[in-house]
């Protein structure tokens, strides 16, 4: 047998970034960006340290959860927040058709287009707090302001993804049904909505369980709903009845994931 | 032979049927789900105060614009500070996320009975709970600043990252774990090569969509008061002052573009 | 070399995959296992390296009992036994390297495996290995940039890599077409030759079986129902292990994945002359 020599070092080749220097360049300017974001954060650590006997206080509320003290204001916020989150959603992907379609460029046309894209673009960019911000300078504090910035965020989601999907369908059913000289409705109502229904349900349940997680959450800048509730809770050091309110949005956002799962198994 | 499709085809049709009723049901739970909940918010709102809705709307665009340019100066601060909440928090968010997802995934849990049903709840409440509820409890607990932002974001970032990638750890192909192990490798080596470079790719995308997520929170978080531009937008609007605000909502949207535009670049650079 | 007595698995579900196998390997001796769909051919070759764990049975692999060992005393002996798969199972996302080496995970610490800091001697090996199977020029390339011919040969240079006494090969010629699956068959036949080393081949195709190896089992329903030389394989017998079916006319007729049977007959009596 020959003895023919082979090497006996191997270095893996780089898998991103092949030049060494740039590559030590790359780790030297994460570290000091590392380095300088951390000194930003100026902790007072006395302070801090003051605080661990209130977060001692806050998981002791979250392990022994006071439900009956505030229950008026528990159940009226969840009643408010469960209300958003329907009506909103509903509404939600009612107009949240017609700006899909809008949206799609393979059925819509170029200045429809253009506006569609422009609000979905703006709805789905800004936080539903910053939203919920505007909503109540205009209508004032209440579940109303909450109802439509869920709503004005649905649309801008809803039809973000179905625009995506009417984009992404076969091209060949809807040219058969316009070959026939169908009207643009029957063009939508036959060759679009079939393919497109089933992710459409699918996506609104999605959805109705970010809008109730949501709706936890611009109560607290005045919208309504059950985080009008927690913000007046811990505002008042109740952690025990905080504790309740969480406890409860885990529970219902667990539920509805679970009963959404099981729908969109369903329809699918 | 004849009579086989005849039944199959009743059977079909009694299907469908049943599914039909089902559909309907489903409709009417929902509107009528809708007619109810629609009047409780009804009689919670006070109609005559939105009587001058269109008014208010008219005088408060007209207070925002035109936004104040020269408030930029003062917010390439608290930008900063923003925008290390975000990566901080996401970076924090990820070191926790990952063993909770290895202890979550059914195929790499050390017991399905004990522990993933706890990694598994970790995940559920980090999950519901907004990263804005966490600043609340945080700053209460730890007094206002950039910390309490930074940890409300990583307390948030554990469940979304832990359960994208337990689900990819549970997808792998168990082929090639079980040929590592046929070479007699430990348990860190099987990891290290049958494991991890398969849920790789799902580990970057997973973390640089977050951190955009991310960079959206933490605007916000300010109104909290857990540091960042958020804190201006708390200042400006006590203040009533709306051309201020407007800025800031600009400056906003513009960090929330790039960020948005980087994410999807190193996504698809890894792809 | 490779003894196996009264081996028997049961799966959770009650299912008997395997009922009593009794058979030893040879050194040097490559022997095909056939049979139908679910008859226990990829359940046995896995519990030999207890992949799948025997519900019953003593497994000796020269002097050593595999069967009752604990889980580290069972990872020593896993380095003995190289396995290549169906579908490669090469770690898709790694270098042709990293998977060559990561035959010798068995052997080097966490840390070595962790950097790729392995010895010089195994990456000697391992490019040698890689040259023997073709690969030679391969080594930085990512797994999944190859064709399946060619992953398969980097799945043989990784359990050659494991300096192997037994080799346990699962449908290696499955995914491949039949001009590959004839050169891949032929390349493991030629290392077995080479190192003495017995192997145990799952495989479907009777007549690729029949041209290449030199012993042929026959299981069906988890019971060995022939064990014998490739040309006592009788209409008689393949009835045995498969069931009622026109034997005549599928020879006469090869399917699509073994046409032209003639061709590896003659490199098997080459092989053979070689010998």
């Amino acid at each position: 047998m020959t003895t023919q020599r082979y090497p006996r070092t191997w270095r893996r080749p780089p898998v991103l970034i092949p030049d060494p220097r740039w590559r030590w360049g790359f780790y030297l300017a994460v570290l000091i960006y590392l380095l300088a974001a951390s000194s930003t954060l100026d902790v007072n650590w006395q302070r801090a340290y003051e605080g661990l006997e209130r977060g001692g206080r806050f998981a002791m509320g979250f392990l022994q959860p006071d439900f009956t003290t505030r229950w008026r204001d528990i159940s009226l916020g969840l009643v408010e927040s469960l209300t958003m989150t329907l009506t909103s959603t509903i509404a939600g992907v009612l107009l949240a058709i017609p700006v899909g379609l809008g949206a799609a460029r393979n059925i819509s046309n170029g200045p429809v287009y253009l506006i569609c894209r422009a609000f979905v673009a703006v709805s789905r960019s800004l936080q539903e707090v910053i939203i919920a911000i505007l909503f109540v300078a205009m209508v004032g504090f209440g579940p109303l302001a909450g109802f439509l910035t869920l709503t004005f965020a649905t649309i801008g989601f809803m039809a973000k993804l179905l625009a995506e999907d009417i984009e992404e369908m076969d091209e060949r059913q809807a040219e058969a049904i316009r070959a026939t000289g169908a009207s643009w409705l029957q063009l939508i109502h036959v060759g679009v909505m079939p393919q497109v229904m089933p992710r459409l349900i699918g996506l609104s349940l999605y959805r109705l369980d970010i809008n109730f997680r949501e709706s936890a959450v611009i109560g607290i800048v005045g919208a309504g709903g059950i985080g009008a509730t927690l913000n007046t809770a811990i505002d008042r050091y109740e952690y025990d009845s905080a504790g309740a309110v969480l406890i409860i949005i885990i529970v219902i956002v667990m539920a509805t994931e679970y009963l959404s799962g099981y729908v969109r198994k369903w329809v699918q | 032979m004849m009579t086989q499709p005849t039944t199959a085809l009743t059977a079909w049709k009694r299907n469908t049927r049943r599914h039909e009723w089902l559909v309907w049901l489903a409709w009417l739970v929902t509107i009528s789900a809708f007619i109810v909940t629609w009047q409780i918010m009804n009689q919670n709102t006070l109609w005559f105060f939105l009587a001058d809705a269109p008014e208010q709307i008219r005088d408060l665009g007209g207070r925002m614009f035109p936004p104040s340019w020269s408030y930029i100066h003062y917010l390439w601060g608290p930008l900063w500070d923003t925008l290390n909440i975000a990566t901080l928090g996401t970076l924090i968010g990820i070191v926790i996320a990952v063993p909770v997802a290895f202890l979550a995934a059914r195929n790499t849990t050390p017991s399905r009975r004990l522990v993933r049903p706890l990694a598994l709840l970790v995940i559920v409440a980090s999950r519901s709970i907004n990263s804005l509820i966490w600043a609340l409890l945080l700053v209460a607990i730890l007094g206002p600043g950039l910390l309490a932002g930074v940890i409300a974001i990583a307390l948030r970032s554990i469940g979304f990252v832990g359960k994208l990638m337990y689900e990819a750890i549970e997808e792998i192909d168990t082929a090639q774990v079980e040929a590592i192990e046929a070479t007699g490798a430990s348990l860190m080596q099987r990891l290290d090569y049958g494991i991890v470079p398969q849920i790789l790719p799902t580990f970057f995308g997973v973390s640089v969509f977050r951190w955009d997520i991310n960079i959206r929170e933490s605007t916000i978080l300010g109104l909290v008061g857990a540091g960042g531009i958020g804190l201006q937008l708390q200042a400006a609007l006590n203040t009533l002052a709306w051309p201020r605000v407007t800025m800031i909502f600009v400056v906003i949207l513009g960090t929330v573009v790039v960020s948005e535009w980087v994410s999807s670049q190193v996504r698809n650079a890894i792809r | 070399m490779l003894r196996l007595e009264q081996l028997t698995k049961v799966y959770k579900t009650g299912d008997k995959a395997l009922t009593d196998i009794n058979l030893s390997v040879e050194a040097g001796q490559v022997v095909g296992l056939i049979g139908p769909s679910g008859a226990g051919k990829s359940t046995l070759i896995r519990c030999v390296n207890r992949l799948v764990e025997p519900s019953a049975g003593k497994i000796w692999l020269g002097d050593q009992e595999l069967a009752g060992l604990s889980k580290s005393a069972l990872r020593r002996q896993r380095r003995r036994i190289g396995m290549i798969f169906q579908e490669y199972a090469l770690v898709e996302r790694l270098t042709v390297m990293e998977n060559v080496l990561s035959g010798r995970l068995g052997y080097v610490p966490f840390w070595r495996s962790l950097t790729r800091r392995y010895p010089a001697d195994d990456i000697e090996n391992a490019f040698r290995f890689l040259d023997r199977v073709g690969l030679a020029d391969h080594a930085d390339k990512r797994a999944d940039a190859l064709s399946g011919g060619q992953r398969q040969r980097v799945g043989i240079a990784r359990a050659l890599a494991q300096e192997p006494d037994l080799l346990l090969i699962d449908e290696p010629t499955a995914s491949l077409d039949p001009k590959t699956s004839r050169q891949i068959m032929r390349l493991i036949i030629e290392l077995c030759n080479e190192r003495g080393l017995p192997a145990i081949i799952n495989i479907h195709d009777v007549p690729l079986a029949q041209a290449f190896v030199n012993r042929i089992i026959g299981l069906n329903q988890g019971r060995v129902v022939f064990d014998g030389a490739p040309v006592d394989l009788s209409d008689e017998v393949l009835t045995r292990i498969y069931g009622e079916e026109d034997w005549v006319a599928l020879r006469g007729k090869p399917g699509q994945e073994n046409e032209d049977v003639e061709a590896p007959a003659l490199d098997a009596h080459r092989l053979e002359a070689a010998q």
